[in-house]
């Protein structure tokens, strides 16, 4: 790209956009390590205003109130990674907690069955918005549109006259009512940091078995480390406090399984392959119309499932249940932990990081009492810092691109 | 020396096609193309802008079947309606484009959509055997002697030019193909990286495989080719044996001033 002549181009591309553009720059070098440092920043200065934010109490709550959208972000992640995008899965999320409120309290069922008709009525969902994105190539963009506005109006008609139905079964209730103890705690400890250690281990052993080369031991080590005192911290703050939610669980289990699926296996490699290049992909003989559906309908009935959870901590399903920023909350996320909008580069893991950091931001901005008008601008901004940093990572890969050498 | 020459041809040809013919609505792009290519032999395949290079070549790997023609595969007559005839024949393609994903790593590109999986119960899940295609993509790299990778865990989208053409004519041999069409391989293409990529196509020659090339750089046909292929107005107007002709003559034959 850079003109042969000159030998340093950095000062003309920064000149442009001034010093802004090489902060963002400087920001979108540091990688994944990123998001713990602004998270890190996030609670530094909540904490500093108010000493309640890091109290076990208010992080439980935290946790509580980020399950939801994190469950919803997976979906996300999943069509991001596609390059594509899901704008309805606010509005599905809504549709299927009704569907299940209103099959629970009105018409009698059982509650699994009723959170499995939600999630199927999701699925659904899905599977009509990848039939015309595929077959008819019509950008997701404006399918989901389509679909926020419909199912909308899909979840008026289902709740009818009433408007809001309160759940009090205890199955659904306790989705998000209910609590584990130290049992629990240190089991899942265990499971992480020996499952975590034991597998990157194991990994070491056979890649210096076939003869390949081994990544540097200390930065596995430090990894390592990294995650240990990571979730003995979360599970002992819990513990003081409520104990361990089992939607926390469940999000965590949820992002594990997605990120095994699309970073180890081949329908993953192949999700990969069609979001960096969708007609290399159906060249290599990847059915793009398969995989395509595939994530639609994950999307949609992960949507589902995260209506129904937050319907579980609400106590009840309403005309504005999924409305509100529960969409952009869901897009942002991932979006701020590194997951692009362009397609094939993201994880799973920043479902629920980006969950953490833009429900810290929700939480910290609720507990200064802030008014709505602030939150609003406050979240807007952070979406707009989050997509800055992605195209300019974006940019720079481009760059380093074209003018590496032979 | 103008005409068809069996010189170079001491076996029975891989791939021969006869009076191969495609039409695009009244415009015929090839006329009674004849064709060949021997085990261990680099064909160029030269000519204008619309001579009819592109369409040959798409009728033999089968993304765009001639209307006419007979095709022989190692003696066997054979039809390629698709590119998997073409595949299952032995027929890899190198397309201009390379069709490479950016986002994904060497070895990740190598085997898209081909990938290698754990044995045992993992199977079912379709878990891929990370460390058993890294370990034959290494080799394979190795073999081709495409030693300018620092890793073959780089994303593709970092690498040069001929860099990603390495790993593109690498990734069409995973299939054990023992014919390459290549389409242009060193266009935009560095000295340096041509130069790569040039020792690579020798090696597949070594490697006992039929080589076809497109290009538009004759100094480098003169580099890799046994026999060179002048096409001109969908019509094969020449077939020269490199080492007997000269790069005045391959031009006078493109360009029609010569015959």
């Amino acid at each position: 790209m850079s003109a042969a002549g000159t030998p340093e181009p950095e000062p003309a591309v920064a000149a442009d956009p001034a010093a802004s553009g090489q902060m963002a720059r400087r920001i979108a070098q540091l990688g994944s390590l990123r998001v713990a440092l602004v998270l890190a920043v996030i609670w530094i200065v909540f904490q500093s205003q108010n000493d309640n934010f890091l109290s076990s109490f208010n992080l439980t709550n935290l946790v509580l109130q980020i399950a939801p959208v994190g469950i919803i972000s997976i979906g996300v992640v999943l069509v991001l990674l596609l390059g594509e995008i899901d704008l309805s899965v606010g509005a599905v999320s809504g549709l299927a907690a009704a569907v299940m409120a209103v099959l629970n309290v009105k018409h009698g069922w059982e509650p699994v069955p009723a959170i499995a008709a939600g999630v199927a009525a999701g699925a659904a969902i899905g599977a009509v918005n990848g039939f015309f994105v595929t077959r008819f190539g019509i950008p997701s963009f404006v399918v989901t549109l389509a679909g926020l506005l419909a199912w909308q109006g899909a979840l008026l008609q289902v709740l009818g006259d009433t408007g809001t139905v309160n759940l009090n079964d205890a199955t659904i209730t306790g989705l998000a009512g209910t609590f584990y103890g130290d049992v629990v705690g240190w089991i899942l400890v265990v499971v992480v940091v020996g499952g975590y250690g034991l597998s990157g281990w194991l990994e070491r052993v056979r890649r210096g078995r076939a003869g390949l080369s081994q990544p540097a031991l200390p930065g596995f080590l430090i990894r390592l480390a990294a995650v240990a005192v990571g979730t003995i911290a979360a599970v002992l703050v819990l513990l003081s406090d409520r104990g361990i939610p089992l939607s926390g669980l469940i999000l965590v289990v949820m992002c594990a399984i997605g990120a095994f699926i699309t970073t180890r296996t081949a329908f993953g490699r192949h999700l990969f392959g069609v979001g960096g290049n969708a007609e290399a992909a159906r060249r290599s003989g990847i059915s793009v119309t398969r995989i395509k559906m595939i994530v639609f309908i994950s999307c949609s009935a992960l949507a589902a499932f995260g209506g129904i959870m937050a319907a579980s901590r609400l106590l009840a399903v309403n005309q504005s249940s999924g409305g509100s920023d529960l969409l952009l909350l869901a897009i942002a996320g991932p979006v701020i932990a590194g997951t692009s909008l362009f397609g094939g580069r993201g994880s799973i893991w920043d479902a629920l990081l980006g969950a953490l950091v833009i429900g810290s931001i929700a939480n910290g901005m609720d507990l200064l009492a802030l008014d709505s008008s602030v939150k609003f601008m406050i979240t807007g901004g952070v979406l707009l810092a989050a997509v800055v940093i992605d195209a300019t990572i974006k940019n720079q890969r481009e760059r380093a691109g074209d003018s590496r050498a032979p | 020396m103008t005409t068809e020459s069996e010189t170079t041809a001491p076996q029975r040809p891989l791939l021969v096609a006869r009076g191969v013919t495609k039409r695009f609505g009244a415009v015929e792009a090839l006329t009674g193309v004849d064709f060949e290519v021997h085990a261990g032999e680099v064909i160029a395949l030269v000519g204008d802008n619309g001579a009819g290079k592109s369409t040959l070549i798409k009728a033999l790997a089968g993304t765009q079947p001639g209307d006419e023609g007979k095709l022989t595969f190692g003696g066997e007559p054979v039809t390629i309606k698709s590119p998997l005839d073409a595949k299952r024949l032995g027929i890899a393609t190198v397309y201009q484009d390379l069709a490479l994903c950016d986002n994904l790593d060497v070895v990740a590109n190598l085997y898209l959509g081909e990938e290698i999986y754990e044995t045992g119960p993992q199977r079912a899940l379709k878990v891929i055997d990370e460390i058993g295609m890294e370990k034959r993509a290494v080799e394979l790299l190795d073999s081709l002697s495409v030693t300018t990778l620092r890793s073959v865990r780089t994303e593709v989208g970092s690498l040069s030019g001929g860099q990603r053409q390495s790993v593109a004519i690498a990734r069409s041999l995973l299939g054990d193909p023992k014919v390459v069409l290549l389409d242009e391989p060193t266009a935009a293409l560095g000295v340096a990286q041509t130069r790569q990529v040039l020792d690579l196509v020798l090696r597949l020659r070594d490697r006992g495989l039929g080589v076809i090339i497109i290009s538009h750089n004759i100094a480098n046909v003169f580099e890799v080719a046994d026999r060179i292929v002048v096409l001109r107005l969908g019509k094969r107007v020449a077939t020269l044996v490199a080492a007997d002709t000269t790069h005045d003559e391959v031009v006078g034959w493109i360009t029609g001033s010569h015959g």
